[in-house]
């Protein structure tokens, strides 16, 4: 069976376990203790990933880290509709890379601050707020036209990509590193419909869905 | 243990955290605060906090002594090597459940006990400490409170339809609150049990921004598994909570007592994020209680009696 290396608490490791919840996969979960412990940085985990950090899948003897990169992985050998990872549609496939390298970018930030905040990570908080703040100005705007032109996703797509599951935490859970959201109505919006997905499984800091429907 | 990533900054809290008005609470300033947790700290290395609104170097010295200074009295730092010489200035500390206590009164109220954790076969972590956006007083109201179990921890400490809280004793010995008789079915109580069972529970709290339960189901059946929330409030409305997990269970890692515990943690976080004000209304009518806050409403007569301040609305 699949297993992943995983703290609870790490978006990058949520995004793992969401997109297999989506895709109805089964999985193991090896725990990992990234905090208080440490241990992804102890000699022991630098077997299983010599650049010492988590999530990192292992299917069947084929090891790959990096949530992106899994993301990837998991998506084209498991979604044979090849929609979450648009392979044979080269323009959105290539609109799905871009935004999953933005992801890095709010990763980076977003993620960061609340890494600072709840873990005392040592990141200068203002600086990784302010950049946060500045990618989130433009995916919500990005958002609102999508959808003006009646578009539910990231990308330019009726269904959903890894791109969105790659940004959902880093939104979601931004309040957490002290970046309130207030001003991203269309971000709110979509994450409201991320959470309607069916196979959607929350984490710590995560709610469901209310019980409303949206559109 | 690799301590590359180790946290050792205030960065982050000074500026959002110090608002220039500090604590004039004698009952708050006189109390022990936890720092950190002693295993996590690298001996030798200075690290950076904030106490109620105070800027605070600690450390433990290769020579194992635990230290703790005001910064505005001597500058090291975080990251630097701590003096091997002692230096003057420096505030009160002691080791107590695995963690680096501090005061900023010379003469602190005596910590208070937790008898259990003396047996020995118990096993005591710090499961995390963590920052919360809240205040000191909320935090702890949330941790008495049972009437959340169903719906923040669902299918953990609590199912829908079992929401009803069952009544419970509650009263005031030796200086703390006591609340006894509290009894909630939880389809999973700790990392240990199997099923579904009725838990036990006892809630203590000996100190205006600690509080302590007792609750069965754990692996040993005779004995309560001790969980503690030990709270350092950076400002009236910012704090770092460690807590801390002491239970009689030979078979679970750290790394599963830790990841249960984390997991019932971070559900709390965000609701204890998004209750406004921040701060604890200590007014009967301010908000308006059922029969299940009875221990909530105790706590807050408590410290309206203690004469507290910070971190809440006072009654008048």
């Amino acid at each position: 069976m699949i297993k992943l290396y995983d703290f609870e608490l790490s978006v990058n490791c949520y995004k793992c376990r969401l997109l297999m919840s989506i895709l109805n996969v089964d999985y193991e979960i090896v725990p990992v203790d990234f905090y208080p412990g440490f241990k992804h940085k102890s000699d022991e985990f630098k077997k299983i990933n010599p650049l010492n950090h988590i999530p990192v899948l292992d299917d069947g003897g084929y090891v790959i880290r990096d949530a992106h990169a899994i993301l990837v992985y998991l998506a084209t050998k498991y979604d044979s509709t090849k929609r979450w990872y648009p392979i044979e549609n080269p323009e959105l496939l290539g609109e799905t890379a871009s935004w999953m390298l933005f992801a890095e970018g709010t990763t980076n930030t977003a993620s960061a601050a609340r890494l600072n905040v709840n873990l005392g990570y040592d990141f200068d908080l203002e600086k990784v707020q302010e950049g946060a703040h500045k990618l989130f100005r433009f995916f919500d705007e990005h958002m609102w036209f999508r959808n003006r032109s009646g578009g539910k996703w990231v990308c330019d797509s009726e269904h959903p990509t890894i791109a969105d599951i790659a940004l959902f935490p880093d939104v979601v859970l931004a309040e957490e590193g002290g970046i309130s959201l207030i001003d991203y109505p269309a971000l709110r919006l979509w994450a409201e419909r991320m959470k309607r997905l069916p196979g959607f499984i929350v984490m710590g800091g995560i709610f469901p869905a209310s019980a409303d429907r949206i559109n | 243990m690799s301590w590359s990533t180790m946290p050792v900054s205030r960065r982050g809290l000074v500026d959002t955290a110090i608002n220039g008005e500090g604590c004039t609470d004698q009952v708050i300033l006189n109390q022990w605060y936890p720092l950190a947790a002693i295993v996590e700290l690298r001996p030798g290395i200075s690290y950076q906090t904030v106490l109620l609104e105070v800027e605070v170097g600690f450390g433990v010295t290769l020579n194992g002594e635990l230290i703790a200074w005001r910064l505005d009295c001597v500058v090291i730092p975080a990251g630097n090597p701590l003096p091997a010489e002692n230096f003057t200035d420096k505030l009160l500390v002691q080791s107590a459940y695995g963690y680096l206590w501090t005061s900023l009164s010379a003469e602190p109220k005596e910590l208070f006990s937790i008898p259990e954790t003396n047996e020995p076969d118990r096993r005591s972590i710090n499961v995390a400490t963590i920052g919360i956006a809240t205040s000191a007083p909320r935090a702890v109201e949330n941790f008495l409170d049972m009437g959340h179990f169903p719906f923040v921890h669902a299918g953990v400490l609590g199912a829908e339809p079992h929401t009803e809280v069952f009544d419970y004793n509650v009263e005031i010995k030796d200086g703390e609150i006591i609340a006894t008789g509290c009894k909630f079915p939880q389809p999973q109580a700790a990392p240990s049990s199997v099923g579904a069972i009725v838990t036990d529970y006892i809630y203590r709290v000996p100190h205006p921004y600690c509080v302590l339960l007792y609750k069965s189901g754990g692996f040993d059946e005779s004995r309560l598994d001790v969980i503690g929330l030990f709270i350092q409030p950076i400002s009236q409305e910012r704090i770092r909570a460690s807590m801390f997990y002491s239970c009689v269970d030979n078979i679970s890692s750290d790394t599963a007592l830790r990841r249960f515990q984390l997991g019932i943690f971070s559900q709390d976080k965000p609701i204890l994020e998004n209750q406004v004000p921040k701060r604890l209304p200590l007014s009967t009518t301010a908000e308006t209680p059922i029969r299940a806050d009875k221990s909530s409403i105790t706590y807050r007569r408590w410290l309206s009696d203690l004469g507290v301040t910070y971190g809440v609305i006072s009654a008048n």
